[in-house]
């Protein structure tokens, strides 16, 4: 079953920051990018867990802190040559008030 | 001094004339009095970026280039909202609409364009509009609040980048064209065609061969009706069909006018002292409307009008990026085929990848990219330096060379190497997996094997090691080594970079990527990081450092552990503290369960293991400035006992440290620098691997440079011998800021003195004139830091990113 959270308004991120939001077990990482979108995934990156929401974003991607792991925040996909992925979780923005919702 | 100053009238306050007056100011600040009119109500804004506030990227505050306090601090008279409704050629006087006169010696004219509004039956319509200023931005932001439709007319660049900022606000949108294809200005129709269905996967209409004849609705449009009978709904029209450059100042005052006004190499017009610049202007026929052209035309007139000695315009060879999400397109130079020119292909429509490159006399003359656009500034340079590609027009297509490297000596012992031996330490790649990458995967530069294999792709340190292995395994199919930019964002590299930033004066991260052609559009963790101290470097006063382009430690101020947590290190100068210090350190220790309290190679007390939210209130509990333990900064002043307890100290080595350790305390570098201070020969604080060593010897100081205990093991080789130790701070002070001028992003001070040589560095600092000046500059720098802990103890706004969101909630459905 999925449920929709309201996790933040759009002024609680930076552009090009994010937050963390811990929702059971799982931390989330949610990120506010310079084209206005915003996209959570698992706070863990493939390799050696490495926080994303600390990385550095860059367009669409964030790079994890640790290791310089680039991962696509809308697929999830990690970079080649590397391999791997982190779940993604869908969100929504509410244009009027800023809410953002994310879907588990 | 008495010098009366000229007086200069700038008519239009955009990107081109104030760039073009930023350069002069730089130049001879005191030679002008400048006065400014500008037709919109805001200072200086970057145009470039409406498209970002438009996708909610940016607000209006962040893409004003000039605030209002610029105006001022530069005495600058500046009238808004005021429009120059005449130029007196005769009493050489502007009078603007509200009646405001201004007497000029020399004029610049830099009125931009005007959106091309079609002559619709209907246009005057409520809900029409173009997409050219803040005013229309806020018009489609509010409109999206209330309506749902939306029609765009025009299928270039500038629709393209509207729809798509409708699109994101929640329109429903539609894009009529007139033309068969999307952007046949900048694309040919194979690119136009993925580019279409790329955006029509995105949500995007069009209504292609459509030409309107009306816009349909009452008060406020409702649509459009075409001449072809059929008609679409919207309750928004934004027309985006072009733009003519504004000349109607300029014809009334009688200058040679043709689509703009026409000017030479100099900016000069065809009257004596008026000039003009950017997208009104005409340079040998050609009206441009793109950001690089007039920031290199603003570049020439600021160096004219300050009698600076310049070769003049020589006019642009434009590309074109689309700045829109999801979609890479590229073009540049003229990429239709015509008559004498050969045009080469390749398109994969797997991948959706196409490439075209478009050949006249043997010389690379356009290009089109579409879907991977890495190659862009690549081709561009080739483009705009005009060198022959004949023979190697198959190799640029495919990006694969024939021609071969050098030959490696190392051969022997490579071969020899075991296949599982590992030859980079960083990534754990073996020389049996850089052997397959050559052999099976076709790699055959060491940019390829990097992508490919992530060998060398960290320290870099095993580069020769690949370069060997490539030429071993690649033989004749060795690839021409590829011009390596400072990162893959970019084939420039850093001296490319720096002086583009001061060629046209770019003053923030992003303006340097959008206008040296970055083929990502918010670069990487290598570029940004280098970048944002590229500018901070040179404009120690004016620029604003970007936190979001700094590397993890230095945005959180602490060093993150493998398990995310952070470390954190109360400075401790020169390695001394106080029983007082040292409680209060154990006591937050204590109070936040501290895992592990460490001391660091450098004499501090390092507490490991705290979680990000409690980084914050452990700084306040501290209240000792922390000890800058990570990032590209100053680390520590190492320093033995010296003559205070030792009895074989010369000086006080103790003292010397703490006073070099106070001058320097937040010095950004291009990497981290370490120093030391000894108070004898036997060098107890091993100065000898330190950026810069000091050694008291019996009435002096030995100065001793570039050393490095990390990576790559190297002793200092001796600077000078100074006597005082008012003379060690002038010379680690001129030495430092040499290096932060002159080294490359990342290279510590032992490989930049590999680099240079050491005589270099000693010719450089010889003059005692010489060291004052880069003394001057490094004390402006240091001058202007601040405690970035304090910072964010006090301030809420910065506070908020150490914590996590509160609670979600389930949404209210």
């Amino acid at each position: 079953m999925t449920t929709k959270l309201l996790v933040a308004n759009l002024s609680d991120i930076d552009i090009k920051g994010s937050r963390t939001i811990k929702i059971k077990e799982t931390e989330i990482a949610v990120f506010r990018l310079t084209d206005g979108s915003v996209l959570a995934v698992e706070n863990k990156c493939p390799h050696k867990g490495g926080v994303l929401s600390e990385g550095m974003v860059c367009g669409t991607a964030v790079h994890c802190p640790l290791h310089d792991w680039k991962i696509d925040l809308r697929s999830g996909r990690v970079q080649e040559p590397d391999e791997g992925c982190v779940v993604t979780f869908e969100t929504e923005i509410d244009q009027v008030s800023g809410s953002i919702y994310v879907t588990i | 001094m008495t010098t009366s100053k000229k007086k200069l009238v700038l008519i239009g306050n955009g990107m081109a004339g104030v760039r073009a007056i930023e350069h002069l100011l730089k130049l001879s600040p005191e030679s002008y009095d400048i006065t400014i009119f500008g037709a919109e109500p805001h200072p200086n804004y970057n145009r470039i970026m409406l498209s970002s506030v438009l996708a909610g990227g940016a607000d209006m505050q962040e893409i004003v280039i000039n605030d209002w306090s610029w105006y001022t601090d530069n005495n600058i008279t500046l009238y808004t909202g005021h429009k120059v409704t005449k130029i007196d050629t005769e009493r050489k006087k502007v009078t603007s609409h509200l009646g405001i006169e201004a007497a000029y010696d020399v004029i610049i004219i830099a009125t931009g364009s005007n959106p091309f509004m079609l002559p619709l039956p209907g246009a005057d319509k409520e809900g029409v509009i173009a997409f050219r200023d803040i005013h229309d931005c806020e018009v489609m932001i509010d409109t999206s609040k209330k309506y749902k439709k939306a029609v765009v007319i025009g299928g270039g660049l500038l629709g393209i980048e509207a729809a798509r900022g409708l699109l994101h606000l929640g329109m429903e949108v539609n894009v009529v064209h007139i033309h068969p294809y999307l952007m046949e200005r900048q694309l040919d129709l194979t690119a136009s065609k993925m580019l279409q269905s790329e955006l029509e996967a995105q949500g995007m209409q069009f209504l292609l061969q459509k030409s309107t004849a009306s816009i349909k609705g009452k008060k406020r449009a409702a649509g459009l009706a075409f001449t072809d009978g059929t008609e679409v709904d919207g309750d928004l029209v934004v027309m985006a069909v072009g733009i003519k450059p504004n000349v109607e100042l300029a014809k009334a005052a009688g200058l040679e006018v043709n689509r703009g006004i026409v000017i030479n190499d100099f900016m000069q017009t065809s009257i004596p002292d008026i000039y003009a610049v950017g997208e009104c202007a005409e340079h040998r026929g050609i009206a441009y409307g793109l950001v690089a052209p007039l920031y290199e035309q603003g570049a020439v007139l600021a160096k004219h009008l300050a009698g600076v000695e310049t070769a003049g315009y020589a006019g642009s060879v434009t590309s074109t990026k689309l700045k829109v999400s999801g979609v890479d397109v590229f073009s540049a130079g003229r990429f239709v085929e015509s008559p004498g020119t050969r045009s080469l292909k390749i398109q994969d429509d797997l991948a959706g990848t196409y490439k075209k490159i478009v050949i006249q006399d043997g010389k690379l003359v356009g290009a089109v990219l579409f879907g991977d656009i890495s190659d862009g500034a690549e081709l561009f340079a080739s483009i705009k330096k005009g060198e022959s590609v004949a023979g190697r027009e198959k190799e640029i297509l495919l990006g694969i060379s024939s021609d071969l490297l050098g030959q490696s000596s190392g051969g022997n012992r490579l071969e020899a190497m075991a296949d599982d031996e590992i030859i980079c330490g960083c990534n754990g790649v073996s020389k049996g997996t850089i052997a397959e990458a050559i052999t099976t995967k076709g790699c055959n530069t060491v940019g390829s094997i990097k992508s490919c294999t992530k060998a060398s792709a960290s320290c870099g340190g095993c580069k020769p090691l690949v370069e060997g292995l490539l030429a071993l395994y690649s033989g004749d199919s060795t690839g021409e080594p590829v011009k390596e930019g400072i990162c893959g964002c970019t084939s420039l590299n850093r001296d490319e970079i720096v002086e583009g930033i001061t060629s046209m004066r770019l003053m923030s991260t992003n303006e340097v990527m959008n206008v040296l052609g970055w083929h990502n559009a918010e670069g990487c963790t290598k570029c940004r990081p280098a970048l944002n101290y590229y500018l901070g470097m040179l404009y120690p006063e004016e620029y604003v450092d970007e936190k979001e382009s700094r590397i993890t430690n230095e945005r959180y101020h602490a060093n993150i552990q493998k398990d995310g947590t952070f470390s954190v290190v109360p400075r401790i100068y020169g390695g001394v503290t106080s029983p007082a210090d040292l409680k209060k350190i154990a006591e937050v220790a204590e109070k936040f369960e501290v895992p592990m309290v460490k001391f660091t190679g450098g004499q501090r007390l390092d507490l490991l293991g705290v979680k990000k939210e409690d980084l914050p209130k452990i700084w306040a509990e501290l209240d000792m400035p922390s000890g800058h333990a990570y990032g590209k900064t100053l680390r520590t002043v190492k320093t033995c006992v010296g003559n205070t307890f030792c009895r074989f100290g010369t000086q006080d080595s103790i003292g010397m440290g703490i006073r070099m350790e106070k001058a320097f305390e937040r010095l950004n570098a291009p990497a981290k620098v370490k120093l030391a201070v000894s108070g004898c020969p036997r060098n107890c604080a091993e100065s000898t691997i330190k950026d810069f060593g000091v050694i008291a010897i019996d009435g002096g100081w030995e100065l001793h440079v570039g050393g490095n205990g990390g990576i790559k093991v190297r002793a200092t080789e001796l600077l000078t011998i100074v006597k005082t130790e008012d003379e060690v701070m002038e010379w680690s002070s001129a030495f430092l800021q040499l290096y932060r001028e002159q080294a490359q992003w990342n290279e510590r001070t032992a490989q930049w003195i590999e680099r240079v040589g050491l005589e270099y560095v000693k010719t450089a600092l010889e003059k005692q004139e010489d060291r004052l000046d880069l003394v001057a500059r490094i004390e402006k720098t240091l001058s202007l830091t601040t405690d970035p802990w304090k910072q964010i103890v006090e301030t809420d706004e910065l506070r908020k990113n150490f914590e996590k969101l509160s609670t979600a909630q389930p949404a209210q459905i």
